[in-house]
């Protein structure tokens, strides 16, 4: 019996790797943590602060200015009159309410539709009908936002499918209006909310759900008890991106919201036709706080501790 | 009339796709017995598991609970519980509400269901840990909590799918221990899957040996330890020196597949005398020192090579020389006829 170790035909040794300078640098890195972490974060830091918080800040700066009447100048001189003005202004109230409104019904519906879609993806579909979900709900991505808001406007308009299809049932379309605006703007982000809801419940294992059968639960009570509770910060993700975008939307309400405006066409006529920059960045400031308060609220019930 | 058996299979059958995982298994399980369903991973052993529980349902066949055809069942409407593999605890509930949640599910009032959650996690010794969070738990912790949940509902039958394999050698022949005394105690079957031959032998009243989805063999684990009924049976219940039928003839001196467990197996540097004692040369390939005894791997001149497991005793030669001549005997009684598949 023979005792070689090394196959027949290799005699050279393994050569080691040669140092090139790339080689050299990547060595310096790996026993310079601090250098290490300042070339990772410097680029993404400078947008942040720079590109991000600069910009914010302008904005809470401008609201704090005001316009030369007779100039259309900003005259940088720092009043609370437009602050004040959005607060007060019966106009600023209801349309701020509108909104919230709308936002709040969208994120409703949007949850309510996505909550059994993103279950049927993550726990009982086959994992070549879930890659086939995945598509489906991403596909509308890739279209237009102003094509999806147009092909509502024709779906919902007085001859459109959606007269046609409920008409002889008796229905009728909502035609343009807050209704419209609602079924529009939850179409348009049910993907955002789909996707976070979808990711929690994948992280939900099986077993979970098989012990709480197991032990007696019906299905009504493992999802109360163990499914919602677990997937509840996913939602709470989810309806942070219904709830502002739908905010800061005011293309959907212009397309198939008929006279409606929502807090974004204050902002857009501030800037555009009246040409009154502080007072739009007022306007501005209204959902950034409502932002704010949704955050302070959510927080509370603890959803956010686990991100 | 025969006692109504706590879990009767018939002709259960589970196909996934076009692969059988299941195929016709025909079980009958005592009351207050504690049994094994042993084999590799595949074997069909936890579909059988599931089906019995209600996770899966059957392709064809029924499952009977206490002479009751539970087969359409949903897991909820049967009276029994499951000990999962991964524990299976629900991570935003402190321990003390994971134990408690079949209580609450069947409307047991507040106090109550804490009481005897409790008492449960007092009998696994875990009652000082009732507040705390599964996560905040060790793995035999968790193990723990996962059977006093299972048990606290009084099942009539618990299910346990390999509970112990996180668990490392120590804590596992530890928890052997303690779930044959729980068993014993409250007085309810246990079936118990796993892969470790040792496990199953140790902890088992009876053991069904899978492989592709049927019942190799069925018994007591002396059965399978000393009768194994077939190749496989011998080669995966312990270790086994097979012999097939040529060598059988040549070397035994009987017809048919044989096998020879290592530890009846001896080696000395002389051939043995004695009665009904037989005997092949060979040479010594490696001898293995593994504590409680010396593994030594001989080539039989014969042809094939043999494992003989010694014990670590004073009066054996230590270390036999690699590549020297030996003596491998055996009694006449410790040869195993093996019974070919299928015959």
């Amino acid at each position: 019996m023979t005792t070689t170790t090394t196959p027949p035909g290799v005699t050279r040794p393994v050569p080691a790797p040669r140092r090139t300078a790339a080689r050299r640098s990547s060595a310096f890195l790996a026993t310079h943590p601090r250098v290490r972490l300042g070339l990772l974060l410097t680029a993404p830091l400078f947008w942040l602060g720079v590109v991000y918080i600069v910009a914010l800040a302008l904005l809470l700066v401008t609201a704090l200015w005001s316009v030369d009447s007779f100039t259309g100048q900003v005259r940088t001189e720092w009043t609370f009159d437009n602050i004040v003005q959005v607060v007060t202004g019966s106009l600023y109230q209801t349309v701020t309410l509108r909104t919230l409104g709308i936002a709040l019904a969208v994120t409703v519906i949007d949850v309510a539709l996505a909550l059994p879609i993103a279950f049927y993806m993550a726990k009982v579909a086959t994992p070549r009908m879930q890659r086939i979900l995945l598509i489906a709900v991403l596909m509308p991505l890739w279209a237009s936002y102003l094509v999806k808001a147009y092909a509502w406007r024709s779906v919902l308009s007085q001859e459109g499918i959606l007269e046609w299809l409920v008409s002889p049932f008796g229905g009728h379309t909502p035609g343009y209006g807050l209704a419209a605006t609602v079924v529009t703007l939850s179409y348009l982000w049910l993907p955002y909310v789909i996707l976070p809801i979808y990711a929690g419940l994948e992280r939900v294992p099986d077993s979970l759900l098989e012990a709480s059968s197991d032990l007696g639960g019906k299905p009504g009570r493992t999802f109360r008890s163990v499914v919602l509770p677990l997937i509840f910060p996913s939602i709470v993700a989810g309806t942070i991106f219904s709830f502002s975008l739908s905010l800061g939307d005011y293309i959907t309400v212009n397309i198939v919201g008929g006279a409606n405006q929502m807090l974004g066409n204050l902002v857009y006529t501030n800037v555009g036709a009246a040409n009154n920059l502080p007072l739009a960045a007022a306007i501005a400031l209204i959902p950034i706080v409502i932002i704010f308060g949704y955050l302070a609220l959510v927080r509370r019930t603890g959803a956010l501790d686990n991100l | 009339m025969s006692v109504i058996p706590a879990i009767r299979v018939t002709g259960l059958t589970k196909q996934f796709g076009s692969t059988t995982a299941v195929d016709h298994v025909d079980l009958e399980i005592a009351a207050g017995e504690f049994f094994s369903m042993l084999g590799p991973s595949g074997s069909g052993k936890t579909t059988v598991l599931r089906l019995i529980a209600g996770f899966e349902q059957p392709t064809g066949g029924t499952v009977e609970l206490f002479g009751q055809d539970v087969t359409g069942k949903a897991p909820f409407d049967r009276d029994v519980n499951t000990v999962f593999q991964d524990y299976a605890l629900f991570p935003h509930m402190s321990v003390l509400d994971n134990v408690a949640y079949g209580l609450r599910v069947r409307g047991v009032p507040r106090t109550e269901r804490r009481d005897r959650a409790m008492r449960a996690l007092a009998a696994v010794r875990l009652d000082q840990f009732a507040g705390r969070k599964p996560s905040q738990l060790s793995g035999g912790q968790r193990q723990r909590v996962a059977l006093a949940r299972a048990t606290v509902v009084e099942p009539k039958v618990l299910l346990l799918d390999e509970p112990l394999g996180a668990l490392d050698l120590k804590l596992r022949e530890q928890m052997q221990v303690e779930l044959k005394q729980i068993q014993r105690d409250l007085g309810i079957t246990f079936i118990f899957v796993t892969h470790d031959q040792e496990e199953a032998l140790t902890m088992s009243d009876r053991i069904a040996v899978f492989h592709d989805g049927r019942i190799e063999q069925l018994g007591t684990p002396r059965d399978l330890y000393e009768r194994p009924a077939s190749r496989f049976v011998a080669d995966f219940v312990g270790t086994s020196n097979l012999f097939d039928a040529d060598l059988s003839e040549s070397l035994i001196g009987r017809r048919g597949e044989h096998s020879i467990r290592p530890e009846k197996l001896t080696v000395s540097a002389e051939p043995p005398s004695g009665a009904q004692m037989r005997s092949a040369s060979g040479s010594l390939v490696e001898s293995i020192y593994v504590g409680s005894g010396i593994r030594q791997v001989i080539d039989l001149d014969a042809g094939p090579r043999v494992t003989v497991l010694e014990r670590n005793d004073r009066s054996r030669i230590a270390d036999q020389e690699r590549g020297g001549r030996v003596h491998v005997s055996w009694h006449e009684d410790d040869v195993v006829a093996l019974i070919p598949p299928g015959a």
